[in-house]
């Protein structure tokens, strides 16, 4: 039999200058006509020479009835090629043969309208996400019955707790019935009650109905109760394929620095080059240069170290950190220029080293998101943030108080020890 | 089903195919656009009224009244509504087709469907004020005392559609432009204000001479509001040379925006 989905060669360029948003139409024309003959010649050398390949040569097949769990670390390629797979932007080169219906749920809840009801919403995201009108209709009382939402139907959604909104999203999309469905990691949502029903459905659906999934997830642990084939992603390459589930698992682990354990970034073949910011290295440390180990304490002293090379000095160059928790909340941004102006540190042409400390008596339990922004202080991103490639992972465990009563992750976004008094 | 993707892809054949297939998906985006748009506004249907009527009233009193601009024997009134009908449909729906993409950004990035989905159904919700500002020039004729020529209403739907596929037209070509610079959103509402004084919505294209009326027919929309007006008002006979420019130029720009559409459609998720 033929495999149902065939993956040769898979290769996706993106130009560093693609990815810059609200570019002005006017900004183009006016450098147009300051220089035209440097545009001219730059359209013929085939436009900005910053590329970044997001996939290289991927190739796997996936039989049938496969579960398979796309897994690899941060920049990996795992959301670029979901995004080849289901048809939302296109490859540079190699094909993809799909040969079923395709579903995608890389997000719950995609289009829904604040301002139309449950019921019209549940009506207006299944179409969104491919289902026919019938199919609507027909599965309509078993999404609501699986939402929990009965007594808010005819309620605009604006007015739904995040809670309710979220369930209802992911009723509608866990009622998809297509050939070949791929999966987000959409299922780390709601509370811990309504996630093991998600998961529930999820086991459902690839086992009982023997159709095909592709699930990306950073939870290991789902991978390994669902999958019964891994593809194993790194830096834009496929490293493993196979029905050895477990060992791979393994090996993406005690592969340590290349998993969710990134903790530093090196600028290999030159992956990002700009002359006012071409960074180095991006790395966490523990103050003496030495690379933290993940999950750190969080007593432990943590520094974000950055070098970065200047070949130009603009006077807006901006450039710091997002911190970003593990549902994607940006708990903070720090940036170099966030004190006064003569605080800020000294930018030299050549190399510099810059170094700040995290403020981690702050920070709860977690797995948290480096991510490295810079850019020209309202002008454009280099690294934009949400978008910036460069990114390390910190683990916060243990060391949260003195305190006999502080004894595991707060609830809260932030975790902070402030004294009480009796007056 | 067999699904193929590549870098290159053949479109010509695969787009009808895929667009019977969403079929439900435009039904059900027509229809959020038209409930969102209705139950926002206290007043619901009545501002599609409101709209032309108010405008109408204004220009008939300045243009009309003060100005003294020759509406060629029938009353100013009718003469610049049935102009601001087909203009309003026009410049409404280029600008919100305009942003189609744009405002849509997040299903963009997260779904697939065949893109062009968007724009035709904002088209379809400014139809629908069409529509209904159509039943105020049916009780302005009524008013007036004013029976429609037969060939107005054999001529409609060609006017209707082709004031439909030019705003897709452009609509695309500015639309796809939105994705990348979205400066254009600014330029655009400067440019329409420019471009409904050098249509003849206010005026009689009769007021330009003969010679150079096909500048006028380069803007498809000059040629069926002058033939809307000749065939449903009677005001001067056809000139059917303008509605062929006008209808060559719906062609050209229509191909324009659909060949520049398709160009740039399989890359708006990596550019938005």
């Amino acid at each position: 039999m033929e495999p149902i989905i065939e993956v040769k060669n898979l290769g996706k360029k993106y130009s560093i200058g693609e990815r810059e948003r609200y570019t002005a139409l006017r900004d183009i024309l006016a450098n147009i006509i300051k220089h035209p003959l440097s545009w001219l010649s730059n359209k013929a050398r085939g436009g900005p020479q910053h590329d970044f390949f997001a996939l290289t040569d991927v190739s796997f097949n996936v039989e049938k009835g496969d579960v398979l769990g796309v897994i690899g670390g941060n920049g990996a390629g795992k959301s670029t090629l979901l995004k080849i797979l289901s048809q939302i932007t296109p490859p540079s080169n190699g094909s993809v043969t799909l040969r079923g219906t395709v579903g995608s749920l890389l997000e719950v809840g995609t289009g829904f309208h604040p301002e139309l009801t449950g019921r019209e919403n549940i009506y207006l995201n299944g179409a969104i996400l491919g289902m026919r009108k019938k199919e609507i209709q027909n599965k309509f009382d078993q999404i609501v019955a699986f939402s929990g939402v009965e007594q808010f139907l005819d309620t605009p959604v604006k007015r739904y707790s995040s809670g309710m909104y979220v369930r209802l999203a992911f009723s509608v999309a866990a009622h998809l019935e297509p050939d070949i469905l791929i999966v987000d990691e959409v299922l780390a949502v709601g509370d811990t009650d309504f996630q093991k029903k998600s998961l529930g459905k999820m086991e459902e659906i690839s086992h009982d109905k023997g159709r095909t999934v592709l699930f990306v997830s950073h939870n290991l642990d789902s991978i390994r109760k669902l999958c019964n084939k891994v593809v194993l992603l790194e830096k834009g390459k496929v490293k493993r394929v196979g029905t050895n589930v477990d060992e791979i698992i393994d090996e993406y682990i005690g592969a340590g620095g290349s998993r969710d354990h990134v903790v530093e970034w090196k600028n290999q073949n030159e992956e990002y080059k700009h002359p006012k910011f071409t960074p180095i290295t991006f790395s966490l440390t523990d103050g003496s240069g030495k690379l933290i180990a993940n999950p750190i304490d969080r007593k432990q002293d943590v520094f974000v170290d950055l070098s970065v090379h200047l070949e130009e000095i603009d006077a807006d160059l901006i450039f710091g950190y997002i911190l970003t928790d593990e549902q994607g909340n940006q708990l903070m941004w720090s940036l170099q220029s966030d004190t006064k102006k003569e605080e800020w540190p000294t930018v030299v042409k050549g190399k510099n080293n810059f170094r700040t400390k995290l403020p981690l008596h702050v920070i709860n339990e977690g797995s948290y998101k480096v991510e490295l922004i810079a850019g020209l202080y309202y002008r454009e991103w280099f690294l934009r943030p949400g978008s910036s490639r460069i990114a390390l992972d910190l683990h916060v465990s243990g060391g949260l108080s003195e305190s006999p009563f502080w004894v595991s992750k707060r609830p809260g976004v932030v975790a902070v020890v402030v004294p009480w008094k009796n007056k | 089903m067999e699904i193929v993707i590549r870098a290159k892809k053949k479109w010509w054949l695969s787009d009808i195919k895929e667009l019977v297939r969403f079929r439900d998906l435009f039904y059900y985006l027509t229809w959020r656009d038209v409930k969102v748009k209705y139950k926002q506004t206290v007043v619901g249907v009545l501002w599609a009224l409101f709209q032309p009527f108010a405008t109408m009233i204004v220009f008939s009193i300045f243009f009309g009244k003060f100005v003294g601009i020759s509406s060629e024997g029938v009353p100013y009134p009718v003469f610049v509504y049935l102009g601001l009908l087909f203009w309003n449909l026009f410049s409404g729906s280029l600008n919100e087709v305009a942003g189609s993409f744009v405002n849509n950004e997040r299903i963009i990035t997260k779904v697939y469907f065949p893109r062009i989905i968007l724009p035709v159904s904002t088209i379809f919700t400014n139809v629908i004020d069409f529509l209904v500002a159509s039943v105020m020039f049916i009780v302005l004729a009524i008013y007036y005392q004013f029976v429609p020529g037969l060939t107005g209403i054999l001529l409609f739907p060609l006017l209707f559609l082709m004031t439909v596929f030019s705003t897709l037209g452009i609509g695309l070509l500015f639309g796809s432009l939105n994705v990348k610079y979205r400066d254009v959103r600014y330029v655009l509402p400067f440019f329409m204000q420019l471009l409904i004084f050098i249509t003849p919505v206010i005026y009689p294209v009769t007021i330009v001479s003969e010679k150079y009326r096909w500048i006028l027919g380069l803007n498809p929309m000059s040629g069926v509001i002058a033939t809307a007006r000749s065939a449903f008002l009677g005001t001067s006979p056809i000139d059917w040379s303008l509605l062929a420019i006008s209808f060559v130029s719906m062609c050209v720009y229509g191909a324009l925006g659909y060949i520049f559409f398709k160009k740039t459609e399989r890359y708006f998720a990596d550019v938005i």
